[in-house]
This record gives C-alpha cells, sequence and structure tokens, in this order.
C-alpha cells in the first residue's frame, strides 16, 4: 500500500495511457451493451410483454422458424386448459404484413406490421394505455412505436394486394416489437381472415377459423409447466417463450454476433491489463529484488501491485462509463435500436473490472520468480 | 576524518561475545555454484565472526567469493554446509520464507549504487523500509531524525534521481540502519564514487556501525578507505584469511 500508491503517483504517464485504453473499452461496452440491449428489444419486445409461460407450436416445429411455420388448431387449447398446471390456454395467430398508412392528413406512408391476432376476451389481450380497447373486427391496438413513426389513432391501414382495412383505435404504450416491425394486435378472426388471404368480399376457405400459431400458455400462479406431458395430451411442441425467442426473424445470428464482439473485448481487455502488468514487472525486476532483499514477502509485493491494478480499473471503467452513457444517451434519441439498462451496464463494468484484475493476477506472477541475489552486485 | 576510528572500541573485546550478544557468526561455511562441469567453489571453509559494533572490511580480487560470502550471511543463499547465525539465531537451514523475515527483521543491505526505490523521497526510502519490516513507529529509528543523522535533512524530499551518487549512498545507509538491524551488510559502497566521497562514506558507515552497535561487514575493492576499518580480511578463491 506504502509503495503502490506513491508508484501511482509517479508512473502517473504510464498509469495514464493502460487507464486511457481501458477506459476506450469501456465506451465500447457500454455502447455494445446498449445496442444489444436495443437489438433484443426491437427482436422480441413484443414477445417479452405478452404475459405468456410457453408456446405449444404444431407437432414437430423446428425453433428457427417456429413462428411463421407453424399452424395449431385452435381446439388444441382445450386440451392444455385441462392440464393441472396450466392457468389459462388461449390460441395465438403471428404473420408479418406489408400496409399503408393512411394519416388523417392524407398522405400514405408504407408500414410494415407483425400482426398478433387474439381472441379479445383472452387472457393474451393487450392493456391500452390510449384510445379504445380490442374488440372492433377491423380494430387495430398498436404498438407505441407505430405512433412514434407518424400514425395516429383514428388513421387508417389498409394491407398490401388483399385491400383489407383496419383501422387504428388503441395503443398499449409501450414498445412492441418482433423481428424490427412493430405490432400490431387485432381480433383473432380477423387474424384468420388475413391469414387465409382472404380480402374483403373474398370467400374464407374451409377451416381458416379453426386455425392459429400457436397457443399461448401461462402456468398456474407463475408455476412451471409440465411441457413433455401437455404435448403429448394435446399433440403439439411446445417451448418456453425464453426459447420462443430464437423463433424471432434473425434474433440469434444478432445476438450471438454481439456477444462475440462483446467477449473479444472483454478478452482485449484483459489482455492489455495482463500485458501491462507484465512489462511493469520486468522493468521494475532490479527494483523488486531489491524490496526482496529487505524482505518483504511475495504477498506483500503481489497485494502492492494488484491494488494499483483495482485502482487503475476502477477509475478508467468509471470514467469510460460515464463517457459511453453520455454518448449512449445522444443515440437513443435516434432510430437505431439502442437502450440503456441498468443491470447488463453493471454487469459489463464488474466484468471488465474483474478480468482487467484476472490478467493482472497473471502477471504478477513473475514476481515469485525475482531473485533478491539479483540485488547485489553492480546491475544497476 | 578519523571519528571512526578514534570512537571506536577495541575489537577483539568484542569478538569473544558475538554468540551470546548477537552479531554475525559464520562457521565453516561451504558454497558451490553451477551446475555439471562448470561447477566453482564460490566459498570454502569460511569462518567469519563480527561483533555487534565491529566494522569489518572484506577485499579480495574478482571473483573470489566476497559477494557470495554477503549473499550467504544475508540469508539469500543458502550454504551448502556450515552454520550462519544472525544475532544468536542460525538461520542457514531456513525456509525462503523465513529468510524473508529474518532478513527484514535482522538485516540491513547497503548496495552498489544505493538501490533505491524511483518513485521515493529519501524519507520515503527510510518509511518503506519500515512498512516492509512491519514495524511501528518507535520500534525503528524515527526516519527524519536518521535521515538528518546522515547528513541527508536537507534532501528529505527529493527522489534518487534528484540526488548525486554520494547522496543517495548516505540515504541508502539510512535505509538499511531505520530498521535497527544486528547485521549490515555492504556491497562495494563506493564503486561509483570519487575519492573524497568514498571516504565520506566509509566514515559514516564506520560511525553508524559504533553508534547503532550493528555488526558490519563491507566488501570493497577500495583500498584506501580501509583505514576506517576495525579488521580487514582477504578472500582469495572462496578462502578468507587476515
Ligand atoms: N550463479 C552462479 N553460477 C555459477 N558460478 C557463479 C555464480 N555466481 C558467481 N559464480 C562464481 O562464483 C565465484 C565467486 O563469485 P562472487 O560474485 O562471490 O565474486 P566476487 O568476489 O564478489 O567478485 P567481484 O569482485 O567481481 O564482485 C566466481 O568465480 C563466480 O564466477
Ligand atoms: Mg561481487
Amino acid at each position: 500500500m506504502f509503495l503502490a500508491w506513491r508508484e501511482l503517483v509517479f508512473a502517473r504517464a504510464r498509469f495514464g495511457l493502460m487507464g486511457g485504453v481501458v477506459a476506450l473499452i469501456a465506451i465500447l461496452v457500454v455502447l455494445l451493451s446498449g445496442l444489444s440491449t436495443g437489438l433484443v428489444n426491437d427482436g422480441v419486445s413484443g414477445l417479452q410483454r405478452l404475459p405468456v409461460t410457453a408456446f405449444a407450436f404444431a407437432e414437430g416445429t423446428k425453433t428457427d422458424s417456429a413462428f411463421s411455420r407453424s399452424t395449431v388448431n385452435v381446439d388444441q387449447a382445450e386440451a392444455w386448459k385441462e392440464r393441472q398446471d396450466v392457468g389459462d390456454a388461449a390460441p395465438f395467430g403471428n404473420m408479418l404484413i406489408n400496409a399503408k398508412a393512411t394519416t388523417s392528413a392524407g398522405t400514405q406512408v408504407p408500414i410494415d406490421l407483425a400482426l398478433f391476432g387474439v381472441e379479445p376476451g383472452s387472457f393474451l389481450a393487450p392493456a391500452v394505455s390510449d384510445g379504445a380497447r380490442l374488440g372492433d373486427p377491423d380494430g387495430l391496438v398498436v404498438s407505441q412505436t407505430v405512433l412514434d413513426g407518424g400514425v395516429s389513432i383514428g388513421d387508417t391501414i389498409v394491407v398490401d394486394r388483399l385491400g383489407t382495412r383496419f383501422k387504428v383505435v388503441g395503443t398499449t404504450g409501450d414498445q412492441r416489437t418482433f423481428g424490427h416491425v412493430d405490432v400490431a394486435y387485432l381480433p383473432l378472426r380477423t387474424w384468420q381472415q388475413v391469414h387465409a388471404g382472404a380480402g374483403p368480399g373474398d370467400e374464407v376457405r374451409d377451416g381458416a377459423y379453426e386455425e392459429a400459431t400457436a397457443i399461448a400458455l401461462r402456468a398456474k400462479d407463475g408455476d412451471r409447466i409440465d411441457l413433455s406431458g401437455g404435448d403429448a395430451a394435446a399433440g403439439t411442441t411446445s417451448m418456453t417463450l425464453e426459447d420462443s425467442f430464437s423463433a424471432s426473424p434473425g434474433y440469434s445470428a444478432e445476438t450471438s454476433t454481439l456477444m462475440l464482439i462483446q467477449v473479444f473485448l472483454y478478452a482485449i481487455s484483459a489482455l492489455v491489463v495482463g500485458t501491462f502488468f507484465t512489462v511493469w514487472t520486468i522493468q521494475r525486476k532490479h527494483e523488486l529484488a531489491v524490496i526482496r532483499a529487505m524482505g518483504a514477502s511475495t504477498g506483500y509485493l503481489m497485494r502492492d501491485t494488484m491494488i494499483q491494478a483495482t485502482v487503475i480499473l476502477t477509475v478508467s471503467t468509471a470514467v469510460g462509463f460515464l463517457l459511453g452513457l453520455g454518448g449512449g444517451t445522444l443515440l437513443t434519441t435516434t432510430p437505431m435500436p439502442f437502450a440503456l439498462e441498468v443491470a447488463p451496464l453493471v454487469f459489463a463494468a464488474l466484468l471488465l473490472v474483474g478480468l482487467g484484475l484476472a490478467g493482472a493476477a497473471a502477471a504478477v506472477g513473475r514476481i515469485v520468480r525475482v531473485d533478491p541475489l539479483a540485488a547485489l552486485g553492480g546491475q544497476r | 576524518m578519523t571519528t571512526g576510528s578514534s570512537t571506536s572500541p577495541r575489537p577483539v573485546a568484542r569478538r569473544a561475545d558475538a554468540k551470546e550478544r548477537g552479531g554475525l557468526l559464520v562457521e565453516g561455511v561451504t558454497l558451490t555454484l553451477g551446475d555439471g562441469d562448470a561447477t566453482v567453489t564460490a566459498l570454502d571453509d569460511v569462518h567469519l565472526d563480527v561483533a555487534p559494533g565491529e566494522f569489518v572490511a572484506i577485499v579480495g580480487p574478482s571473483g573470489s567469493g566476497k559477494s557470495s560470502l554477503l549473499a550467504v550471511a544475508g540469508a539469500l543463499t543458502t550454504p551448502d554446509s556450515g552454520r550462519v547465525l544472525l544475532d544468536g539465531v542460525d538461520i542457514s537451514a531456513a525456509s525462503p520464507r523465513e529468510k524473508a523475515r529474518h532478513r527484514r527483521e535482522r538485516i540491513g543491505f547497503v548496495f552498489q549504487s544505493g538501490n533505491l526505490i524511483p518513485a521515493l523521497t529519501s524519507l520515503d526510502q527510510l518509511r518503506f523500509a519500515l512498512d516492509v519490516a512491519g514495524k511501528r513507529p518507535g520500534d525503528g529509528h524515527d526516519p527524519r531524525k536518521l535521515l538528518e543523522r546522515v547528513g541527508m535533512g536537507h534532501r528529505a524530499g527529493h527522489r534518487p534521481h534528484q540526488l548525486s551518487g554520494g547522496e543517495r549512498q548516505r540515504v541508502g545507509i539510512a535505509r538499511a540502519l531505520v530498521t535497527r538491524p544486528a547485521v549490515l551488510l555492504v556491497d562495494e559502497p563506493t564503486a561509483a564514487l570519487d575519492r573524497a566521497r568514498s571516504d565520506d562514506i566509509v566514515t559514516l558507515l564506520a560511525h553508524e556501525t559504533h553508534e547503532s552497535a550493528v555488526a558490519t561487514v563491507m566488501v570493497t575493492h577500495d583500498h584506501d578507505v580501509l583505514g576506517h576499518c576495525d579488521r580487514v580480511l582477504s578472500m582469495v578463491d572462496g578462502r578468507l584469511t587476515e
């Protein structure tokens, strides 16, 4: 402690350089963490906000295409409802459409929507912060992000090719997106018509009104659901809500790419700190030999170096995070998928400091090998 | 500059009680260095007995084993045979951990060119030595007073790169003494100094040896400074002779 602090001050330029590198990495870590959170929100916030424990898809459905490929019969919800551990079960429709919104000012804007078909009275029906609840056959309850895009409650939305007309009746008031596309809730029956490809006045093919994408399940009192048992009874393939995130378009690729970049950043940071302290230890080899000849234990010298590492890492991570948060706050106002949340940032900061300490610890192992005998003689 | 020799007690009188009262006792120490065909007998049945307050110089040609003797006496190297007693305690068979403890509790080193810590001021060099030794203020010397005593009071706030060679050596001597060691081991303290400066430093060493009643062994090539020493021994091919 005695020497650690005085050396930090004495060699402040060198320690400052390393601290600068760690601070720059910390800035990147904040920005990437924000981007990750933003991408997760954009990819699956529509699913996250559903009061759902698990989805039961058609038997044999693969995870990566579950929402676009699966078709179940609405009656399968009944089989799930009879399960002891299932509190509620309801059919859920999911499809992506292209449409044009006509605003009250008369201008037309192209808009992509993820249609969530739910029965208006079911537990899946969304709470509304503004406007009317789900109920009208042609009434849409939309994500707040649709309104942020310039569409207002009361505006008309026309589905491309089919010509089906919807009216925006309400909003959930928060961000609900699925695969970077804004979510619009609509009554299941209307969803079934669009899903069957029936425009206004068209004949709806047989069986269309029995179809849904999956059965949404809610556990009783937050309990887990015995999925394999239920699957056997209902003839479905189910997965938890979290597992179903991977069925959101692009979700796995995006999150794993960002994960990879972050893993590299943490590794680089640990290496930079480890390399610095290795060089620092080698430079001080003679000095360390003298201190050991004076009788200092290895523990005494290691503690000193670890104190230096802790101070540098904590200060530079804090500086980097403050700068990163400053820059990140500006980004949240842009259309970029970017969101700053406390938990992932705290985790990132602890990881950065922790791995840096590990790098420093690996370097101070060299202190053990410094021979106090080297202090004798005229090396310096 | 005869303060050293004039205040010097008669070494012969002191030598007798070295075993009980502390000081340094080296008994029949042999040290072989290197391995295979390249083994060298650095120390060959060496006996040395230095009483507290006695200032012993060791001279000898290069490669004769002078530094090796300091290493063995200073608990830096374990001899192949023989015993080393510091302040009455046998350190020859100690583990590396115990050796480090003996070094911080019983030994002070003065190195060739001071070997001060670059980051520390003169005063902090002394405080640091106390910190390493785990001594509380009061157990050791008062760092500021000791710095005054070696004539470095006016350089207390200077770092090594702001000091001359002789000044560095003075701080080095104060650093070695601040923990009140039983034995002071000095390795060529004047190698980097001019004649007048060398004389000053050795005078200081002699004075402090007598003042602090520490058993001092100084290795040197410099025959001009031997007048300040109580006894001069010479080393040839690992053997020590009067
Ligand atoms: N690590 C070592 N391995 C092998 N031989 C060594 C080693 N260190 C020293 N020696 C040899 O041991 C002998 C004594 O060396 P030592 O350093 O004690 O001599 P010295 O009297 O201090 O010489 P100088 O006056 O040049 O400093 C020399 O012959 C040297 O070559
Ligand atoms: Mg030598």
